[in-house]
């Protein structure tokens, strides 16, 4: 569901998300990227709007510069590429509590109207255990302390839900006003960027509207994917459709990323067999962003 | 000073049944083998301590071993769910785990404080999240000054700390390099530290932000080359992606998870780490 053929249009609408995602950085100085989609949306903003993109990574690594996609926060090519390696104390206490970063970039699991996140637990119901999600990271404090937030998932009435199941991390509470009385420095959520289009807070109540759709996407569209009642600018607009030159780097950067992840499994040979698990070499989720949450 | 002894040994000697123990590691420098060594001697009733139970808290889990996880993101790196974590929470198998839950920025300053011997630290932190109902280690606190609410959150003090390094000395001083996370902190906060390391050198070199631990805090270095994989040491080796992927399908049924562990860990009797 998550993408169209890319025979019909010439790309899936995952690559219209991370596309427009990278778009969204073409302003930022410096960005907290969580790991996942909005790991893509940084790197290919740093290869096409944005080649100055100063990308913080909450293992400590400012300034990366990964010519791949990263395949988890701790990957060694971000420290590799770094302008410096600081302690996770460090970043977050200086940089990130300190005021010193414009844009948190992350995903979620659940999302509601105002754009609050639970990445922490779901309810599956009566008589059934409470499913586990992994847990906060770093996305309430990225949420409180970055100038601004960005969030980038597929659009499904899994993830845009009537109420939330637990309040991981704010986004703009129960409407305006919220953040303030917390006393929360950053300005919270400004825009959520779908595979369908970009949902951005009213001023006024704070809900998230819907005021973009991607090429081809109609409004029924997504309402039919949000779990509440959506509200839909007066105009909505049309998202530019990727340029050659941002499918190119995009696919590009992708493309990096596989080889690279083949060549470093030869590691296991060095270890020992008996510490090879079963299935070894079975390609799974390399180039997939699965359950993305930090 | 670090006694420079086996794996084997030192696990014997400084954990124990019913310890807290912190195994750090940011995705880097995770001390597998030690955990691996726990598993084999069958050291159980552990309170475990990290910021990001990943696969080596999945393993230990799993294991039956772990009573309590003190954590802020549990989760396969790249790849998805931790199995053995959420079956244990959400079915409690093989064992019901008692959870105490933080964010990132609260376990890095929980850790701080316990470096500091403070009983707790102030951060800007978890406000508006409902993280605060499901822990009794977040509280809040006004500042003196400004009159400001801050978060608290109590200090960690470890019984032990094991991490995984690249080099140690022969007078057990040791060397870490490349993302250090948390693990000076961990180490500094525990009552006891175990650090296992690629290799013994004569003379450590200094490294650009390298972080030395002297020998006089450390109680036993083990010797234990690809001690962190899948993790890497870098300088030495590179994250073994293809094992973190392979990991799913394992983790997620019962009985291929305790065949694995059986071949892998429990029946190698240490040869593979030492």
């Amino acid at each position: 569901m998550n993408a169209t053929p890319a025979g019909t249009t010439g790309f899936t609408s995952d690559e219209l998300m991370e596309v427009n995602a990278a778009r969204a950085l073409a302003d930022a100085t410096t960005c907290f990227v969580g790991i996942g989609l909005p790991s893509t949306a940084a790197n290919l903003a740093r290869a096409t709007v944005n080649p100055g993109l100063v990308l913080i990574y909450e293992s400590g690594t400012i300034g990366s510069k990964p010519t791949r996609l990263p395949l988890s926060i701790g990957d060694g090519e971000l420290a590799d590429t770094a302008d410096a390696v600081i302690s996770v104390p460090e970043v977050f206490n200086y940089w990130l509590q300190g005021g010193r970063i414009d844009v948190g970039f992350l995903g979620a699991a659940q999302v509601d109207r105002y754009a609050n996140i639970n990445t922490t637990i779901v309810d599956r119901g009566p008589g059934k255990p409470e499913g586990r999600l992994p847990g906060a990271g770093g996305a309430p404090e990225i949420a409180s302390n970055c100038g601004k937030v960005l969030m980038v998932l597929r659009h499904s009435t899994r993830n845009f839900v009537k109420r939330l199941d637990f309040v991981t991390t704010l986004g703009h509470g129960s409407g305006p006003g919220d953040r303030k009385k917390l006393g929360m420095p950053g300005a919270g959520p400004v825009a959520v960027i779908t595979d369908l289009g970009v949902l951005r807070p009213d001023p006024a109540t704070a809900e998230l509207v819907l005021t973009e759709l991607h090429p081809g996407v109609t409004v029924e569209q997504v309402r039919a994917a949000t779990g509440w009642e959506l509200t839909v600018a007066d105009t909505v607009g049309t998202t530019e459709p990727p340029t050659p030159d941002e499918l190119a780097a995009l696919r590009a950067l992708k493309a990096a990323g596989k080889p690279a992840a083949a060549g470093e499994s030869g590691a296991a040979g060095k270890s020992g067999a008996a510490r090879k698990p079963g299935a070894a070499g079975e390609p799974a989720a390399a180039g997939k962003p699965g359950k993305e949450t930090r | 000073m670090a006694d420079i002894r086996s794996l084997q040994d030192a696990v014997a000697d400084l954990v124990h049944d019913g310890d807290t123990l912190a195994m750090e590691g940011f995705t880097h420098l995770i001390p597998y083998a030690a955990a691996h060594e726990v598993i084999r001697q069958g050291i159980t009733d552990l309170t475990l301590v990290r910021m990001t139970p990943d696969v080596i808290y999945d393993q230990l889990i799993g294991a039956g071993l772990v009573r309590k996880l003190v954590f802020s993101w549990g989760g396969n790196p790249g790849v998805g769910s931790l199995h053995r974590f959420r079956d244990a929470v959400e079915n409690g198998w093989p064992r019901p785990l008692e959870l105490d839950e933080h964010s990132h920025a609260g376990m890095a300053n929980r850790y701080v404080a316990g470096a500091s011997k403070l009983p707790f630290a102030v951060l800007r932190g978890y406000r508006g999240s409902d993280i605060p109902t499901r822990t009794d280690t977040v509280s809040t606190v006004v500042c003196p000054f400004t009159g400001e609410e801050l978060a608290a959150v109590a200090a960690l003090n470890p019984d032990v700390t094991v991490i995984h390094a690249q080099q140690a000395d022969r007078a057990g001083n040791v060397q870490l390099w490349g993302l250090t996370g948390v693990q000076k902190e961990a180490a500094l906060a525990a009552d006891r530290v175990l650090v296992t390391v690629e290799e013994i050198v004569e003379e450590l070199t200094p490294r650009p932000g390298g972080i030395v631990l002297p020998t006089w805090v450390i109680d036993a270095v083990s010797v234990v080359p690809g001690g962190a994989h899948p993790s890497y040491a870098a300088g030495y080796s590179t994250r073994d992606n293809a094992f973190y992927q392979a990991w799913d399908p394992i983790a997620r049924d019962r009985e291929a998870f305790t065949q694995w562990i059986d071949e892998n860990v429990r029946t190698t009797e240490g040869a593979l780490t030492r």
